[in-house]
């Protein structure tokens, strides 16, 4: 924790113009990654947790704009760069990784060229040089037989192999932050493992810290050393990953946890109904006032319904948003 | 609890059967130029067996492409075996004539994953579930509404719900109307495949409990399509595993989560991240392999860390039920599960 880390948000607000008002489908949001880290968000459908990433990257496109907030990498604002500069920033220092890598990839070329294109966009090197890279860095992500690999189009590998191919290209200019949004949801556990082996070896290899973006509390849990959670738009409980399992705070995080059917929960003890948590995750346009959780919360009170929640310091590490906070 | 399962052709308990798969093949040809030249079969299913007791709730789980959305379409009349039965309640249902179609719908339903795909946007709630009635030749009025009403309330709707269309409802919601058409026939087993990976995460243990509970009071019998393995421990009685169109594994829910025998369980089972430890995941190396051009040998040998000469040689063994329900295909099995060879398995591995 020592020197100025990777990346600093600071109150970042994204804002929804619907045509006729602005909401905030995101507000709020605090968080910092130190170089080499690796840290996860978490949260539901429609919580904001993509949208954030995506404002880090440059990427927000109406009718989502970044409405306040400071987003601060490696000591600089680049909330307000300039397009040219965020694209020289965005594949150099800060990629991104997507859940479904056939929609990322161009269809109709081959994915070796896909590779080489990044070393040639912002490494400067001639197209020869940079096809011998290519043929290199998807050797680096494991695609057995890379020389003649490159030539394949996206469609003719596997779900896993294509996201493969994604890695390649993310870390092919040595970012110093990887942001993998759902990147295993949409493939196979077995597969998954692999991935996240890869993701995980490649980044810890080469200092890269890595933003896990996720729906799978478990799995980001696994990954990151530090995981928030979301709900509804803003950060509710942030914590070391183990203590978020062992010793959730927000009542979300808690309603969570327990509701997912754990691998051996039944053997150890029995067929339990599982807890459920009450009602649906609020649309954007219907965020109740006070803490957004409180329709579905069994320890919410009158300040609930009306107070925004702040960030309360957890003595064992972290912080949480929650008026009644475990 | 469950008893041994019988041998094929042994008539004990075989009353307390509501479904029997027997060496179902479904196999599809592919590409081809003129008079057939060049064609090739893909074998999505190959000799699979399986059997599902009343109230009993059988988890099938595989990665994609290993043949059990292909084996639940067969089920359902949706694809035709190219080998192979299927009895249901005692009756074959395989080759048939198609005006049984009706008759199959009464007995076998299904939960689909994305209930946003899987309901009529112009249809009301009422119309999705009163059509199946009509087909099925209920027409008094009252009756329908009567099924309707009460169909609804099981789902934990309200009636007064009916008369809205599906983007009026949350995600949550709109499976339970999915699973209200599904119940609407009172048929006897119900698919669900994957019936809450496509929901949110807070949402999924409320359908879980009505899952269950459904299973419960109306007396059905599932089988559960899913590659969420917790989900799956957590519903399912048995447990079948499959890979690249076989049954791999088959038995009792403890025996295959507690002592999985199989090298492809094992390491389905491991690669599940473990949300208390940052300890790295299990890998198996490798893809499945294509269908079309399967490995020599048991099928999971590429990718088997247990792999000798006799695997990559000779296809898995026949999928041996031990005395206590539990069936494995692999050559290795006893060895690696570190069990005492019982006398059956025994003579199968030598």
């Amino acid at each position: 924790m020592t020197g100025a880390p990777l990346l600093e948000v600071e109150d970042l607000r994204i804002d929804l113009d619907d045509g006729s008002r602005r909401v905030a489908a995101a507000e709020s949001v605090s968080f910092r990654i130190d170089r080499g880290e690796t840290f996860g968000l978490v949260g539901e459908s429609g919580c904001g947790k993509s949208i954030t990433a995506l404002a880090l990257i440059g990427l927000l496109r109406p009718p989502l704009s970044i409405g306040a907030g400071v987003i601060r990498f490696d000591g600089r604002e680049i909330q307000h760069l300039s397009a040219a500069a965020q694209r020289n920033l965005r594949g150099n220092r800060i990629a991104m990784i997507f859940q479904e890598p056939m929609t990322a990839l161009n269809p109709v070329s081959p994915v070796g060229r896909q590779i080489a294109e990044m070393f040639v966009l912002h490494k400067g090197k001639s197209w020869r040089e940079a096809n011998q890279l290519a043929v290199e860095a998807l050797g680096n992500v494991r695609v057995p037989a890379p020389e003649r690999r490159v030539h394949d189009y996206p469609h003719q590998l596997s779900g896993g192999m294509r996201q493969r191919v994604m890695i390649a290209i993310a870390l092919a200019c040595g970012p110093d932050l990887l942001i993998a949004d759902e990147p295993t949801t949409a493939l196979d556990v077995t597969v998954q493992a692999e991935i996240i082996e890869l993701m995980r070896n490649l980044c810890a290899e080469r200092g890269t810290a890595i933003l896990m973006i996720s729906h799978d509390l478990g799995l980001v849990a696994n990954v990151c050393r530090r995981v928030a959670v979301m709900y509804a738009g803003r950060i509710v409980e942030e914590r070391g990953s183990a203590d978020i399992f062992r010793a959730p705070s927000h009542p979300y995080t808690q309603g969570l946890v327990d509701s997912l059917p754990r691998l051996g929960s039944r053997a150890a003890l029995g067929r339990n109904r599982l807890k459920e948590i009450a009602g649906v995750v609020p649309a954007i346009s219907n965020f109740p006032d006070g803490c957004r959780f409180n329709p579905r919360c069994a320890r919410a009170t009158d300040i609930c319904r009306t107070l925004v929640p702040t960030a309360d310091f957890l003595e064992a590490g972290g912080l949480v948003r929650c008026h009644h906070h475990a | 609890m469950l008893e041994p399962q019988n041998g094929p052709g042994e008539a004990r308990g075989d009353d307390d059967l509501i479904l029997s798969v027997e060496d179902l093949a479904v196999h599809f040809p592919l590409g081809g130029g003129l008079f057939g030249r060049g064609r090739r079969l893909l074998r999505a299913v190959d000799g699979v067996h399986l059997k599902l007791k009343r109230g009993e709730c059988l988890g099938l789980v595989g990665e994609s492409g290993s043949g059990k959305s292909t084996v639940a379409l067969s089920i359902l009349g949706l694809v035709t075996p190219t080998r192979g039965r299927i009895v249901l309640d005692g009756q074959v249902v395989t080759s048939r004539p198609s005006g049984d179609r009706k008759a199959l719908a009464r007995t076998v339903q299904m939960v689909f994953q994305d209930p946003y795909a899987s309901l009529n946007p112009r249809q009301t709630v009422r119309r999705t579930l009163e059509d199946p009635l009509r087909v099925h030749g209920v027409t008094a009025r009252s009756e329908i509404e009567d099924r309707v009403a009460t169909m609804l309330r099981h789902v934990g709707l309200r009636p007064e719900q009916a008369d809205r269309y599906p983007h009026e409802f949350s995600g949550g919601q709109r499976q339970r109307i999915g699973i209200a058409r599904a119940l609407i026939l009172n048929p006897r087993i119900v698919i669900c495949d994957e019936p809450v990976s496509a929901l949110d995460v807070s949402i999924r243990a409320q359908i879980i409990n009505l899952l269950l509970e459904l299973k419960d009071t109306l007396g059905l019998s599932y089988i559960m399509i899913s590659h969420d393995l917790g989900v799956v421990e957590h519903m399912s009685d048995r447990v079948a595993v499959m890979y690249l169109g076989r049954i791999v594994e088959n038995g009792d829910w403890r025996e295959i989560f507690e002592r999985p025998a199989h090298p492809y369980t094992q390491a389905l089972i491991a690669a599940i991240p473990d949300p208390l430890h940052h300890a790295p995941l299990a890998t198996t190396g490798g893809d499945l392999p294509n269908p079309l051009n399967p490995p020599n040998g048991c099928a999971f040998s590429p990718r088997c860390r247990y792999a000798e000469d006799v695997c990559r040689r000779e296809p898995g063994p026949v999928l041996e039920t031990r005395p206590d329900g539990h069936a494995v295909r692999c050559w290795r099995a006893d060895e690696i599960s570190g069990r005492v060879a019982l006398a059956l398995g025994e003579e199968a591995h030598r």
